[in-house]
């Protein structure tokens, strides 16, 4: 307890150093490093048994178990008061045993931090997705990711800071399918009012507080008039409460060429659930691909943190070639979410260190690193702060 | 990913009778695809998917070659009906006044030509355009916003008229 309030006060009078050393990330990151002081609504879960947090850990399939035991790694070695109840989910059982207690472990904590669940195409289609089946059950309606262009990182397009929001929880992903004549499949797309304002006002009122100008809705409403006409509408009602902030709407295949040719036109983009998939994966790959972008799932009163793409990487999987920066800079998102944003701050800013100044890069953005490297260059970031860590 | 490899008899005559067609069951989600396709498009070949996927990724990938205003399109039903048609707007702000870029409809109408079979007059329009795009005093103020050089349509058509012959 006395060495976790001695970290606390040493990183108080750290900072202003530390802001001075980073140099040219600082300058780029400035808003970066304070931007999760103020978030939407939430209110994190009181901190358990004696100032440290409980948190739901799943580690997932593929890559993600050794990319969460690095994160554990790193709060260990920076002291971060945050302790990890792991739940394994089995993605190749057809019983809902396994998801239950996921569930049931998150509604106990609060906070969770994942990797992504493979879902099997080889069990039969009554067995629904794991990761959709627990955004739904905990009803995390809005998905946020925040592209930036990294200096240290190579891509054709610069200067691009996109935050898009996605609905979570209905659209295309309602798992609603029938063949009612053989060889005859209909899917149903559901779109409420109820769902389409809340999105909105979330987006909206995110955008006002990290003070963003402009919000875009993307749909596809000239083709489906009544689905995305709704969502369209429910935009425009909500925007009119907000005439601070600048709406304006694009069809969403107009939107994939415009990000490719000009992304920095767009600033906070809203949309239904399977464009918000299509477009977050093309805003990751702009900025340097899925390795580098974390995710946030937030809900009324849950909050599930992974990387943006959701992607297993099953082929990369136990080879220490995958990018940690992705499932580190979501740790730093869940920091911030339970208010311990010093330590959040820390990491990061030593996460983005090592991707710009000491250019340390994994074999997706065409360097020699291997995940291992990344990982104790970040602890030697955050060792040479004059943190008080445990060993290397 | 499954790789199955295909013979299949082609009835194009400038190409060998029998070509080798490498079939890979891509199983990817649109979202792999996307992203993948924005950072190395040149690893896709062709690729098939329905309809509002293709909505998304045929603009996408216009937008990576640079634009409705260069992207040709067909549309192809049973028994050889076809409609061959560029998929960019109406433009009235710029309709009758010579600045319209006549690539993505003069494409299509190449699409048209090898769909009737008339491939070598197909390989000669389609040559000449992607001449007359490379020669860089030659090109329309839509394409790649910004130029320096733009002309007028009757000029471009003058160019690839003498490249033609």
């Amino acid at each position: 307890m006395a060495a976790h309030s001695a970290v606390l006060s040493a990183s108080k009078i750290m900072n202003p150093f530390w802001v001075g050393r980073l140099g040219n990330t600082a300058k780029v990151f400035g808003t970066t490093l304070i931007r999760h002081r103020n978030k939407t609504s939430l209110t994190p879960p009181p901190a358990k048994y004696g100032g440290r947090h409980t948190v739901t850990l799943i580690p997932g399939d593929g890559i993600g178990p050794e990319l969460l035991n690095h994160v554990r790694e790193v709060f260990r070695f920076t002291c971060v008061p945050v302790d990890f109840e792991m739940v394994n989910v089995n993605s190749a059982l057809e019983t809902d045993d396994d998801m239950n207690n996921a569930i049931t472990a998150i509604r106990r904590n609060g906070v969770a931090l994942k990797g992504n669940i493979e879902t099997k195409h080889t069990l039969p289609a009554s067995v629904k997705s794991r990761n959709n089946v627990l955004r739904t059950s905990l009803d995390l309606y809005a998905n946020v990711m925040h592209c930036q262009s990294l200096p240290g990182v190579q891509t054709r397009h610069k200067n691009i800071d996109i935050v898009i929001i996605r609905e979570n929880t209905e659209g295309e992903y309602s798992s609603l399918e029938h063949e009612s004549v053989s060889g005859v499949v209909e899917s149903l797309k559901i779109i409420t009012r109820n769902n389409s304002i809340r999105i909105a006002d979330y987006a909206f009122k995110l955008a006002r507080e990290r003070g963003r100008r402009r919000v875009t809705a993307v749909h596809k409403a000239n083709i489906m008039k009544l689905g995305d006409g709704l969502f369209l509408q429910c935009c425009r009602e909500v925007a009119s409460g907000y005439p601070d902030i600048t709406f304006d709407s694009m069809i969403v295949d107009n939107t994939t060429m415009q990000l490719v040719s000009k992304p920095q036109q767009f600033d906070v983009m809203v949309m239904p659930n399977l464009y918000g998939n299509v477009v977050s994966n093309v805003c990751a790959g702009l900025v340097g691909g899925p390795g580098l972008v974390p995710g946030a799932n937030y809900g009324r009163d849950y909050a599930v943190f992974e990387t943006a793409t959701r992607n297993t990487g099953k082929s990369i999987a136990e080879k220490n070639i995958a990018n940690p920066t992705a499932m580190l800079l979501a740790s730093c998102l869940m920091l911030d979410h339970l208010n311990l944003n010093d330590y959040a701050s820390l990491i990061r800013n030593a996460v983005l260190t090592t991707m710009n100044e000491t250019r340390l890069h994994t074999a997706d953005l065409g360097g020699q690193g291997t995940t291992s490297e990344v990982v104790q260059s970040v602890m030697r970031v955050i060792q040479s702060k004059g943190q008080f860590t445990a060993e290397l | 990913m499954n790789a199955d490899v295909c013979v299949q008899r082609t009835r194009h005559p400038s190409r060998s009778s029998m070509a080798l067609i490498l079939f890979r069951a891509f199983l990817t989600c649109p979202d792999a695809c996307v992203f993948q396709m924005v950072q190395d498009p040149t690893q896709f070949d062709v690729l098939v998917m329905p309809n509002l996927y293709g909505d998304i990724l045929s603009d996408l990938c216009a937008g990576l070659i640079g634009g409705l205003g260069v992207t040709p399109s067909g549309n192809i039903g049973a028994n050889g009906v076809a409609i061959f048609e560029s998929v960019h707007g109406t433009a009235p702000d710029i309709a009758g006044m010579d600045l319209a870029n006549p690539t993505a409809l003069l494409l299509s109408a190449v699409m048209m030509l090898r769909h009737m079979g008339l491939h070598d007059h197909a390989d000669k329009i389609q040559t000449a355009c992607f001449d007359t795009i490379r020669d860089k005093k030659v090109r329309l103020k839509s394409l790649l916003g910004g130029l320096q050089y733009f002309c007028s349509f009757k000029s471009k058509f003058q160019t690839m008229k003498a490249a033609c012959l």
